[in-house]
This record gives structure tokens, sequence and C-alpha cells, in this order.
């Protein structure tokens, strides 16, 4: 039984619908502000102002954010642990990190005033997605240093809903809590939610039969192709929530019930697009690199920040009325963009085309290596009780039919690897899509 | 009448099949016979057991993938042209045989075929009026199946 989605309005969604020269005046205040406190308070964001002969009065519009100079994320490693911050520590009430893969992590902090925000936007996020005090939110992002889990934590409860923290992973206590406890939505990231479709029947769950109705998953690029099957399979509405650490984590941006892309919320987090190539500023609608800047962070402003994340603005009003813009799903990152052969692929292309082909394969990973000078591509790929039968002669098929989609997208043939189910590496839940093994 | 198979995948590598025979033989489970399908890269395991129900829970719990397939068990005599005579009844009704494996049950101490036929029900009766002796599944196996 599904309980009919009430389109009910959230007063703490407002903001969302704030008449656009009204949002722009805000945000030019705000983002005014924020490049004082930068100014002030960060000695490398200071320097670099000076470095090209600007002040924090030099910003008279919003246009004039795009003088000012980008934030990478070598700088937070550069000026790890506590460069960037503009608090003392006696304002700051707690520090988040990246896991860090290599190197150092990514160290972010946040002031009283900046998990009000950080609440606020989560409560819009959640909002925005029908869910409102009533529903259980099973929280399936890590706990931790990691901003999924208590950044979705704490707004679900500003927001009067009732938040289980369940934290990633044990998929057979998930089911049994989702179950037991009748929760009616989940946040984790999209690859996690398949595999919770894949396990459900082996603990003897129909995931359509239960109370659960939406999903906000995020964390990780995910497809249109992937949010049919997990609303095929499972019966629920799959909503997309963006967002990253440098930035606040997740709740920069979220899906409304058109489920037409992400709207920004723009009031704390104003988005530039600019071409990968250039850094210049690229026309509404078109594609580029998602530069985003915080409008209300205390202890660790983020002046454009360079996010990877490839994307388009679109500044068209969406049919709920919000008249925050949206960005496109981010399917794909700039820096898990591959070069093989001389061509420039994406993880995103490779899993479309996987979709593609019946009994589909989501769980997937691209190994990269060089032969003898020669870029050899692998694209391994879990193994899925649809697909397996009992001849070799079923499975051969399934790959050549995987090899075949995958190069009429690309136009480079790899190499197809079946493996054994859940044997592909995950961290925090997200997938790891590509594996380089050149030594360039 | 049908007997179950468990197909597990396995990857073609070092450890890959000793895996779900270890974990079988720790929880216990007498594997009747079984047969693997090889290709470059992987490989298909093909198991009979006794109590295959709880072998394929145990099995995905563990994280394989386990497919179950309709299989006819024949009695074969020990004598030449023993599998000749089946062959022939089923090559005569022009059936297709995907592929079979032979073992011997030891009580009786006759030989047993399993065949994975395209339509295992039309299969039995073509076998059963050829007077080739199928056997019950549930002499072989426990469980739900029966029929």
């Amino acid at each position: 039984m599904k309980k009919n989605q009430p389109a009910g309005f959230h007063p703490v969604s407002a903001p969302d619908f704030l008449p656009v020269e009204q949002l722009r005046s805000l945000q030019l205040q705000r983002l005014q502000g924020m490049v004082q406190r930068a100014y002030d308070k960060v000695e490398l964001f200071r320097r670099r102002m000076t470095e090209r002969g600007l002040t924090p009065a030099d910003v008279r519009t919003l246009e004039d954010i795009t003088q000012l100079p980008f934030t990478m994320k070598s700088d937070l490693r550069d000026t790890y642990p506590f460069g960037l911050f503009a608090s003392p520590m006696r304002d700051i009430v707690r520090l988040h990190a990246s896991t860090g893969t290599t190197g150092k992590p990514i160290v972010v902090a946040y002031t009283k005033e900046d998990i009000k925000v950080w609440e606020n936007v989560i409560m819009r996020s959640f909002a925005g997605c029908g869910l409102h005090a009533g529903d259980v939110i099973q929280n399936a992002y890590g706990y931790g240093l990691f901003t999924g889990g208590l950044g979705a934590h704490y707004g679900g409860e500003a927001l009067g809903a009732t938040m289980v923290p369940i934290s990633g992973g044990n998929t057979q206590r998930q089911l049994m809590l989702m179950k037991d406890f009748g929760t009616t939505a989940i946040c984790c990231t999209p690859s996690y939610f398949l595999h919770i479709i894949e396990r459900a029947p082996e603990f003897g769950v129909n995931l359509k039969e239960l109370a659960l109705r939406t999903g906000v998953f995020g964390a990780e690029p995910w497809t249109e192709a992937m949010r049919r099957r997990i609303e095929a399979e499972s019966g629920i509405k799959a909503y997309d929530i963006y967002g990253l650490s440098e930035i606040i984590g997740p709740g920069v941006a979220t899906e409304c019930q058109c489920q037409a892309g992400p709207h920004i919320f723009e009031d704390w987090f104003y988005p530039e697009i600019i071409d990968l190539k250039t850094g210049k500023p690229v026309t509404d609608g078109g594609e580029g690199e998602l530069v985003l800047t915080t409008l209300g962070k205390q202890a660790m402003p983020m002046i454009r920040y360079r996010t990877r994340d490839i994307t388009a603005l679109t500044s068209e009003r969406c049919e709920c009325g919000r008249t925050l813009r949206r960005i496109q799903r981010i399917g794909r990152r700039s820096d898990d963009m591959f070069i093989i052969r001389g061509v420039n692929v994406y993880p995103s292309q490779i899993e479309t085309a996987l979709l593609k082909v019946e009994g589909t394969l989501p769980h997937y990973q691209i190994i990269l290596t060089r032969q003898r000078g020669l870029d050899e591509a692998e694209v391994q790929v879990e193994v899925t009780r649809e697909v397996l039968g009992d001849t070799v002669g079923a499975l051969e098929q399934v790959q050549r039919r995987l090899s075949q989609s995958v190069e009429s997208l690309t136009g480079l043939r790899f190499s197809i690897r079946l493996v054994q189910p859940q044997t592909l590496q995950r961290s925090e839940g997200k997938a790891k899509r590509v594996i380089d093994q050149r030594k360039m | 009448m049908k007997l179950k198979q468990l197909s597990l995948f396995l990857e073609n590598k070092p450890g890959a099949l000793s895996r779900p025979i270890r974990l079988l033989a720790k929880a216990k489970f007498n594997i009747l016979t079984l047969s693997i399908a090889e290709a470059n890269q992987f490989g298909i395991l093909r198991l009979i057991l006794r109590d295959w129900e709880q072998a394929k829970k145990l099995l995905e719990k563990n994280g394989f993938v386990v497919r179950v397939t309709d299989m006819v068990a024949v009695e074969v005599s020990d004598e030449p042209g023993g599998l000749a005579r089946i062959l022939g009844v089923v090559e005569k009704a022009g059936i297709n045989v995907e592929f079979m494996y032979a073992f011997t049950e030891k009580r009786a101490n006759k030989g047993v075929l399993v065949f994975r036929f395209d339509d295992p029900d039309n299969a039995i009766k073509i076998l059963q009026k050829g007077k080739v002796n199928v056997i019950a599944s549930t002499d072989l196996q426990n469980g739900a199946e029966a029929a």
C-alpha cells in the first residue's frame, strides 16, 4: 500500500519562491558580506585579490563575481587542516572531513549559524520531495566524518520527521527496519539503494509492499536510466540531492516533485557555469563546470569553488513555481573523465550503454591499463540474477551485447568482464567507477 | 518429477570454485553431483543437492548469485547400450538436450543421468512413454517441489 504524496506547501520552503529580483538583491548583499569576510579573515583569498588589484568594494553587482579568483580543491589540501577557516576555533562547532583516498583529507568547518543554514537547506530539500513531519526517514548515508549522514539527520529532525540513523551498510538490517518501522523515505547513494533492491528478495522483502514511497539519493553521479530502474523496481519516487562538503554537504540543490533537475538553494549558494577550458562564463543553458560561492558560510567561506561537476544551469521556470534555478542532473565530473586512445569518455556514457542492454547491470567499474604502450580499457560488470542462466552461451551473449552497446555509444571497444556480484569496490557507499592503472 | 539444479556464476580465477564448495562442506551439505561449464573468463557451476533450498539460501547469503533450473533425472542401467537406448528415445521425439551429466546413486547402485531440456515437462512425458525410468525428484531431493 502506497500512501499518496500530499502536495502541501511547507512554510520552510518560502525562500524557494522569492520573486527573482528580490532573490538577486539578497544574493548581492550576501555576496558582498561574504567577500568582505573572506578578505578579512582568509589569507590566501586576500593575497589572490591583491594580486588582481581587487578589494571587496569592487563587487558592485552579481556579475562582478566573475572577476574574483577561483578556489580549487587543491587549495583545501595545501592549507590543511585549518588554513581556510574564517572563524576562530571557539566559534566552530563541527568539523567534517573527506575520506581522502589520496593523501591528506579535506577538512571543512561549521559555526552554529552554518549548521542552521545546513539544517534549513535540508529541510527545504525534504519538503521539496514531499516529506514532512510524520515521515519516517531511514538515513543510510554514512554517519561520521562524511557530511552525508549528519547533514541529512539534523535537517530531517528540524523538519519534524522521524530520523532513523541507521548509517550505511548491513542490508539485511536496513530491510528489516524498513519493514518494522514503516519507513516512508530513505536517503542513501543511488548505487546502495540498487543494492538494497537486489538483495530484498533474498530476505523475503517485497519493496513494493512496504510503506516506502520516497528516496532522496545523492553523493555520487547517476543517470536518468538509473532513476527509471530504481522507480520501476521498488515502486518509489527517486529524487536527486546534490551537494559537496566544501560548500556545505548535501543540500546545495535538490529536486522538487517535478523531478526536473535539482533546484539550487540560491539564497545560500551562488551558481555559475564556466567553460572547462577557458574558465569563462557559459550562457544560460550551456554546459560547463559548476562553480559555487557560499553566501552565508561563516566558518569557511568558499568563493567561486570549482566543483568539477559538469552540468548546465537553467532559469526556465519549473512547474512547481520555484524561482530557484535548476541544474541538470549531474551525471559526470570533469575529474572522472578519462582519455583513452585519445578519446574523452565519461563513466556516465558507459553506465547508459550498460543499462540499454536488457537484464540491466548497474554495478560496474572501468579499469584502465597500459600494455606495451597501448591503452586498454576493461569494464567489469557484476552479474545479476536476471542475466544468469545455467549455460555459458547466454552469458557470453550478454557480454557481446554489452560490448556492442558500449562501442556504439563511445566509438571505442572495451572488453567486458563479468564478475561476482558485490565484489566491486565501494567506499562510503559511493561506487568507485574508474580505476586508472596506467603508468603515465 | 523435476529436479532442482543450482547454477552459480564463477570468475575464472584461483579459489573461485573452492569458495562455494567449502561453504557447502562446512554447513554439511552433501553434493549429489556437479558439473562446470566454462568460458574464457568465467564459468558456471551446476550443483544438484539434496537440500537445495537451504543450500541456495546459504550461498546467496554469502554473496553468490544463484539460479534455479528444472532438470530431469533418469535411471540408466549399468550395461552396454544403456545410455544409447535413452538417447534414442529422446532423438526420435526430436527434442533437444541442452546438456547432461551423470552420477551413481549409492543406495541402489544405479547410474543416474541428469538432463537439461528446453521443455522438461514434455521431455518427461516422452521418456516415460519410451519406457525410460524417470526418477522422482523426492527420491533425490528434499524440498517444495513435487509434481
